[in-house]
């Protein structure tokens, strides 16, 4: 476990909620700030504040500097090749739909696939879902093993040579499971198709190496990983960008503006048309530091405990179901589950007031929820700041809502 | 206390609608079909009525929720039945309003709806209640202008 100390960082969780000391369990969603990133913002507002790669004053220059200097913190966060392959964007959302919009439109024909699984949030299908109508291209889904895992056996299945483009999660937002993208990366590459990742919830909990994982494309958030909102990345091998045409045109994103032709600059500035999210990227690189003094790997031993000590605790309650992988071990920090006959909002408002903050819903992936066969499940994810007190708390909320609907 | 914030939610009209429904199920002569989701949370509800001579003659609901929702279909498909088109409207904006936290004229009697008042204290939950109001006030408005 990690140092109780990693809490007091935190500013917003010194409060009360409904009487409770707050207990926040909904990082999945988007996890609390540490006040060195809330710092950087303020400081780089307060300071530095000038546009990016313009002018030639002496504030544009330090916010030129701090911009460009999140970007080798992301590259090495990642260890890309280059900063060129390091495009900022206003989250992982937009980064898929800049995959599916400039890589996809170019690349996918009429009767090409495109492969997900049922498990995907919906910022992973509905991109996709777009572009293979758009195209007459086949969406196809690999299904889910009993336990919520992806079988390597159900994706040789169905990968083909006709499949253009694989976009998987790597971390499940319901779950928790972790997908082994290094080997599925391999057989989407041995039918020569790209693999995307959806990074969302792993770039926060785990070490992300995309050399390592050999992925074409990654896509994460800056507000799920202790960054400000509005601030994502992605993440693409510098041969594939070069080819892809931007899909914002406008300002800092161009070479020379003629009256009927422009050309672009090189990358990553090709793809990031406006004044960048400068103050968003600095947030993000001061998060960035924060995560690699505490260390990923043991942000990942940490959750892997957590949730491990979430799951045998709350095993131990009648009419509790817990969706997803029973192996801890085959899960991050996230446990998804229902009470009988209390719907999940009705627990979130009876945890709420008991000072206690989780996510019930269908979090954002329908097609799992159908599988799940449940319109709605609770979620509780932990992160660095997250304690075995907070987890007992949670059971105690949970017995307190049980007997409160019975 | 929290506890009693709790019990102005979950007043015990309200469970008793969730855990006993009323008007539960599918019309079978049903003149009117709405279906209606909250895509913030995953409610859903498929409300048949029965429409005659501008008069809503009977109501059924089935869906998915969580027990405000359900309890509040209860109770919206128990108090239009038998009422004219445009009292279910009215009722559907008295609700509306009781869900802002706007001060109700207390000559109409709400009957079981009155125990709702207590989610508008609730802001996350309002769309919970307003989702079967909003289904019937959509299907009766589309079923008279035809």
């Amino acid at each position: 476990m990690l140092s109780k100390e990693i809490r007091k960082h935190f500013p917003i969780l010194d409060q009360e909620i409904n009487g409770h000391p707050l207990v926040y369990l909904d990082s999945a969603a988007t996890s609390q700030k540490p006040r060195q990133v809330i710092e950087a913002l303020n400081d780089y507002y307060s300071y530095d504040n000038a546009n990016v790669h313009r002018g030639v004053h002496t504030l544009g220059n330090r916010a030129t500097d701090h911009y460009e200097g999140a970007r080798e913190k992301v590259r090495k966060f990642i260890n890309a090749k280059s900063t060129q392959e390091v495009i900022f964007t206003r989250g992982a959302t937009t980064a898929l739909n800049m995959v599916a919009q400039s890589y996809g439109r170019a690349n996918v024909s009429e009767g090409d696939e495109i492969i997900i699984t049922h498990m995907e949030h919906h910022s992973n299908i509905i991109p996709w879902q777009q572009l293979a109508k758009e195209k007459g291209a086949v969406l196809k889904y690999i299904v889910l093993e009993e336990d919520g895992t992806l079988s390597l056996d159900k994706v040789r299945e169905a990968v083909t040579d006709r499949t253009k483009i694989v976009s998987i999660m790597y971390v499940s937002n319901v779950l928790g499971t972790m997908n082994p993208i290094k080997e599925i990366t391999e057989i989407a590459h041995a039918h020569g198709a790209v693999m995307v990742v959806d990074g969302a919830q792993a770039a926060p909990h785990l070490k992300l190496d995309v050399q390592e994982l050999n992925c074409d494309f990654l896509a994460f958030s800056g507000h799920k990983m202790c960054g400000p909102t509005g601030i994502g990345v992605l993440y693409g091998k510098k041969e594939l960008l070069n080819e892809m045409e931007p899909v914002e045109f406008g300002g800092e994103m161009i070479d020379f503006v003629g009256l009927h032709e422009s050309t672009w600059k090189e990358l990553p500035w090709k793809f990031e048309g406006g004044t960048p999210i400068i103050a968003g990227a600095i947030g993000l690189g001061a998060a960035i530091d924060f995560l690699e003094e505490i260390g990923l790997d043991q942000i990942e031993r940490h959750e892997h405990e957590l949730a491990g000590y979430a799951m045998e605790k709350m095993s131990t309650m009648d009419g509790l179901t817990i969706y997803g992988p029973h192996d801890p071990k085959k899960r991050a920090g996230i446990v998804t589950f229902n009470l009988d006959n209390v719907h999940p909002h009705d627990l979130a408002t009876v945890l709420d007031m008991n000072g206690i903050a989780v996510r019930a819903g269908h979090h954002c992936a329908q097609p799992l929820m159908k599988w799940l066969e449940c319109s709605a499940t609770a979620r509780a994810s932990f992160y660095v700041y997250n304690t075995e007190e907070d987890v007992d708390r949670l059971v105690e909320g949970l017995r307190i809502a049980k007997e409160y609907f019975q | 206390m929290p506890t009693n914030n709790l019990d102005q939610l979950y007043r015990s009209v309200i469970m008793d609608h969730y855990k006993n429904p009323r008007n539960k199920g599918v019309l079978e002569e049903n003149n009117v079909t709405i279906d209606m989701n909250n895509p913030t949370c995953g409610d859903v509800i498929h409300l048949t009525l029965k429409v005659e001579d501008g008069i809503v003659q009977d109501a059924k609901f089935e869906g998915e929720g969580c027990s405000i929702s359900m309890a509040s279909a209860s109770m919206m498909t128990q108090i239009i039945k038998n009422k004219d088109v445009d009292t279910a409207v009215q009722y559907a904006h008295i609700f509306s309003d009781m869900m802002l936290g706007k001060e109700i004229d207390d000559s109409v009697d709400l009957g079981d709806i009155e125990a709702l008042s207590g989610v508008a204290k609730f802001p996350a939950r309002i769309k919970c209640a307003t989702l079967a109001w909003k289904a019937m006030e959509k299907g009766v408005t589309e079923e008279s202008e035809q």
